[in-house]
C-alpha cells in the first residue's frame, strides 16, 4: 500500500493514514451502535471518500448499509454514471430519493423562487423518515464552511430533521454518543477532520473513480453572477448570457444549474492537487451559487436539515 | 504540495477575545496562507462596515451568528492550516469559565494547549484557570504565548517577570513540555517571522514551535490495549470462516504471534494476523484501525479488549475519576448514568463526590457534595459492566470515559480515571 511502509521504525502515522484510520473507527461505531445508518452519497469526490473509507472499514464483508442519493434532476450524466459503477463495484443498495417525485407528490412545493439545492432538504428528510434510517453519514468538512467548523462527527437531529447549534452534544475523545429519541435521526460526519487537500491526496493515493467532469475538459459555459455556469436544456443561457465553448474543470460537483466549473487545464490528479494547493478562493465561494446569499447562508440551511 | 506523507498536530487554544486569541488563529492561517480570497474579503467586508481601521482576523472564526452578534467563541470550532511538513487541526476554544465545558472538549484531542495572556494584564485567573485544565487533560506541551508585546514596548522585563510567575505556577500542575513566547498576534512578531522588535528572544516563534515540537512519543508504545469495536463476519463463499476483530489501536504495538488475553473473559490466544483492509501487516500501533485475527475460536464482541497476557488492565467497577460537569442540572450522589468507555457502554451509579476542584486555585472543596455546570471534581462511581481501564495518566483512551443523561441522551460528563 501506498504512504504505508511495512516497518515502522518510530511508529508514525502520517497525517493521510491518522485520518483514515480515524474515519474508518467512527464507521465502524455507527454500524456497530445504530440499527439503521445509511450513506448519503452525491457523487461528488467527498462522497466517494466516504464510500473508500466505508468500503475499508468492513473488508472483506461488503457495507453493511445502504447508499441515498437525491436526485435532483439536473444531476451531471458523468456523476450518475460514476455512482452506479461504484454501487456495482461494492455491491450495495442504492435509494434514490427523487426531488421531482418529491414535487409531485406535494412533499416539497415549488414556489418558483426555490432553487432545486433547497428543495432537496425536504426530499431527503422525507427519505429518510420513509425509511426509518437513525444514522445517515454525510460528507461534510468542517474546513469548508465556518458553520460547520463547529459542527460534531455526531450531529443530532430532532423529529424535524433540524440542527440546533446552541444545543449541539460535547464531543470528547474519540467517545461517540450515538443516542437518540424516536423519530430523531444523526447525522455523521466521518470527514470531518479532512481537507480539501487531503481529499484529493487520498484520491491519488487510493486511485479510485472519480466522475470526469472534476478533470479538464471542454464545455459551453456561459457567465452568470461571476460564475461559470454549463449550458444544458435545464440551464439555457438567458438575455445578454453568451455560451462559448472553454476548457474547464468542475472543483465540486451538484446541482448543474447552481455549480460553476473554473477554467483550468488540470488533467490528472497529480495536476489537480497543485492547482488546489495555490487556488486562492474557496472551493465552495468559486462555485456554489447556492453559498452565496448571505453570509450565514450555510448555516440556515444546516439548520433546517441540509446535508 | 502533497500531505501524504505529512505528520500531524492536534492543538488547543484559549484565552478570549480580549486576549488576542482569534487574531492569533487568523494571524496563523493569513501567514501559512491558508485563509482563502474570498474569505479575507469577507472579513475586510465586515471590519470596514463595522468602522474599524484594521481588518478584524477574529472575524474569521466566529463562525455562528450568535457568535459573531456578541463578539465572543462560544462553541468549539475546528480550523486548519498546514505548513510543508505537518498538517495542523486547532480546536478554538472560548475561554470564560461558564464555557469550561467546551474547552475541556477541545482539550480532550490536543497534543499541545496554547494559552493566551496580555501583556499589559499579566497572568490572570483566567490564563491559570487554562493551564490547570490543559494539565487536567494530560495534553502533554503546553505553550504559553505572551501577546501584545507592541503595547508594553516589547519590554523584556515583563515577559521575564510573567514567564517566571507561570513557571512557578506550573510546578504545581502535570505539564511536561513549556515554552513562554513573546508575540504580537495583531503585527505578527514572533507569529510566523522572528520579531525584529523582540532581539532579546533567542527562543522559536510560535510557528516554527508548533512545527518541530516532538509529539510521536507521546503515545504509550508499552501496553497493548485493543478495544474490540465490531466483529467482521462477510458470510461470503469467498470468505467463508473469515472472522476479525475491527478496532482502533488504543496503546502498544500489536504483532502477530502475540499470547493476549481477551477481557472480560480472560480466554487466552494468539494474533494469528492483522489485517489493514486488503493487506496483512507486520505491526499495528495507534491509532491504527485496523483487523485483529486470533488463533483460537474464542468467544470475543464487540466491548470486549484484546491485551498482552501478562500486561492487561483489571476489570473494575469501582471507579475513581475526575469529572468535568457538563449540564445545568447539578451531579450528585446517588445519580445513576449511562456511561461510555472504549466501546463498552453500561450504566453507573454515583457513590459519592470527594471534592470539587476550584480550578482558578487548585483549592480542593470537600463541603459540597454536588457538581454544577463547569465544574470538575473528584467522583466515585460503581459501574454495571466492570471497565477495561487504565489510568488516564498512562492513556488517554483507555483511561477516558463519557456520561449520558438517560432520559434526554445528552452527553453531561467527561471523566478521568485515577490510579
Amino acid at each position: 500500500m501506498l504512504g504505508m511502509s511495512q516497518t515502522h521504525v518510530d511508529y508514525r502515522l502520517s497525517q493521510l493514514d491518522q485520518l483514515e484510520a480515524e474515519s474508518i473507527h467512527i464507521f465502524r461505531e455507527v454500524a456497530a451502535e445504530f440499527e439503521k445508518p445509511v450513506l448519503m452519497f452525491s457523487g461528488g469526490k467527498d462522497s466517494i471518500v466516504m464510500m473508500r473509507l466505508a468500503e475499508k472499514a468492513f473488508y472483506p464483508a461488503k457495507i453493511p448499509f445502504p447508499v441515498l442519493q437525491v436526485d435532483t434532476g439536473y444531476d451531471f450524466p458523468e456523476v450518475l454514471a460514476t455512482r452506479d459503477n461504484w454501487v456495482n463495484r461494492l455491491g450495495v443498495r442504492l435509494i434514490v430519493a427523487s426531488v421531482e417525485q418529491a414535487l409531485a407528490d406535494g412533499i416539497v412545493v415549488d414556489d418558483g423562487k426555490t432553487s432545486r439545492n433547497r428543495h432537496q432538504i425536504g426530499t431527503l428528510l422525507n427519505a429518510i423518515e420513509e425509511n426509518g434510517f437513525t444514522a445517515a453519514f454525510g460528507g461534510g468538512r468542517r474546513d469548508e464552511e465556518k458553520a460547520r467548523a463547529k459542527e460534531r462527527v455526531y450531529s443530532h437531529r430532532d423529529e424535524f430533521g433540524q440542527w440546533d447549534p446552541k444545543m449541539q452534544r460535547p464531543e470528547l475523545w474519540s467517545l461517540y454518543n450515538g443516542r437518540i429519541h424516536e423519530g430523531e435521526h444523526m447525522r455523521i460526519f466521518p470527514i470531518s477532520n479532512w481537507t480539501e487537500l487531503d481529499i484529493w491526496d487520498y484520491i491519488g493515493r487510493e486511485g479510485i473513480e472519480i466522475p470526469s467532469i472534476y478533470f479538464s475538459h471542454q464545455r459551453r459555459v456561459f457567465e452568470r453572477d461571476g460564475m461559470l455556469l454549463s449550458e444544458s436544456e435545464h440551464n439555457p443561457c438567458r438575455e445578454g448570457e453568451v455560451a462559448e465553448e472553454r476548457t474547464v474543470r468542475f472543483r465540486t460537483v451538484g446541482d448543474l444549474t447552481l455549480t460553476g466549473c473554473v477554467e483550468s487545464t488540470a488533467s490528472t490528479i497529480d495536476e489537480i492537487i497543485a492547482e488546489v494547493a495555490v487556488a486562492r478562493v474557496t472551493e465552495r465561494g468559486a462555485t456554489r451559487g447556492d453559498d452565496r446569499f448571505s453570509e450565514a447562508a450555510m448555516e440556515d440551511r444546516k439548520k433546517e436539515g441540509y446535508f | 504540495m502533497s500531505t501524504t506523507n505529512m505528520d500531524l498536530l492536534r492543538f488547543a487554544t484559549a484565552g478570549s477575545v480580549d486576549d488576542g486569541k482569534s487574531t492569533l488563529i487568523g494571524r496563523l492561517l493569513l501567514d501559512s496562507k491558508s485563509i482563502f480570497e474570498d474569505q479575507l474579503e469577507a472579513v475586510e467586508a465586515t471590519s470596514d462596515a463595522k468602522g474599524y481601521d484594521y481588518t478584524d482576523l477574529a472575524l474569521l472564526t466566529d463562525g455562528l451568528r450568535s457568535e459573531r452578534e456578541q463578539g465572543i467563541t462560544i462553541d468549539v470550532a475546528y480550523r486548519y492550516f498546514a505548513t510543508p511538513t505537518r498538517k495542523f487541526i486547532i480546536a478554538d476554544t472560548p475561554g470564560h469559565v461558564q464555557y469550561t465545558r467546551n474547552m475541556v472538549t477541545g482539550a480532550s484531542t490536543a497534543d499541545l494547549g496554547l494559552v493566551l495572556v496580555d501583556a499589559r494584564q499579566g497572568l490572570t485567573e483566567q490564563s491559570r484557570r487554562h493551564a490547570v485544565i490543559l494539565s487536567l487533560l494530560r495534553v502533554p506541551h503546553l505553550v504559553l504565548a505572551v501577546n501584545k508585546m507592541d503595547l508594553v514596548d516589547f519590554s523584556e522585563e515583563i515577559y521575564e517577570k510573567i514567564h517566571a510567575e507561570f513557571t512557578q505556577f506550573a510546578t504545581k500542575l502535570n505539564i511536561p513540555d513549556l515554552e513562554v513566547i513573546p508575540i504580537s498576534a495583531l503585527n505578527g512578531d514572533n507569529v510566523v517571522n522572528r520579531s525584529e522588535n523582540m532581539d532579546w528572544y533567542s527562543g522559536p516563534t510560535l510557528m516554527h514551535h508548533l512545527e518541530h515540537v516532538h509529539v510521536a512519543s507521546d503515545r504509550d508504545l508499552i501496553d497493548a490495549r485493543f478495544p474490540v469495536q465490531y466483529v467482521i463476519r462477510p458470510k461470503s463463499d469467498e470468505f467463508h470462516d473469515y472472522r476479525g476483530y475491527a478496532g482502533q489501536v488504543a496503546g502498544g504495538v500489536l504483532k502477530p504471534g502475540d499470547e493476549v488475553v481477551v477481557l472480560p473473559s480472560g480466554m487466552t490466544s494468539r494474533i494469528s494476523k492483522i489485517d489493514l483492509f486488503d493487506k496483512e501487516i507486520t505491526e499495528a500501533f495507534p491509532p491504527m484501525s485496523v483487523t485483529v485475527h486470533l488463533e483460537d475460536d474464542v468467544d470475543v464482541s464487540r466491548g470486549d479488549m484484546i491485551a498482552r497476557v501478562k500486561n492487561a488492565p483489571e476489570p473494575r467497577q469501582d471507579i475513581d475519576a475526575m469529572v468535568c460537569w457538563m449540564t445545568t442540572t447539578p451531579l450528585k450522589p446517588r445519580q445513576k448514568l449511562a456511561i461510555k468507555h472504549t466501546t463498552r457502554t453500561g450504566r453507573a451509579l454515583v457513590k459519592d463526590i470527594q471534592y470539587r476542584l476550584d480550578v482558578n486555585t487548585l483549592h480542593r472543596d470537600q463541603e459540597t457534595k454536588e457538581l454544577g455546570v463547569n465544574e470538575i471534581g473528584r467522583v466515585q462511581l460503581r459501574t454495571t459492566v466492570p471497565l477495561l481501564s487504565d489510568a488516564y495518566a498512562k492513556n488517554r483512551a483507555t483511561g477516558s470515559f463519557i456520561l449520558i443523561d438517560e432520559a434526554s441522551g445528552v452527553t453531561v460528563g467527561a471523566g478521568m480515571i485515577l490510579g
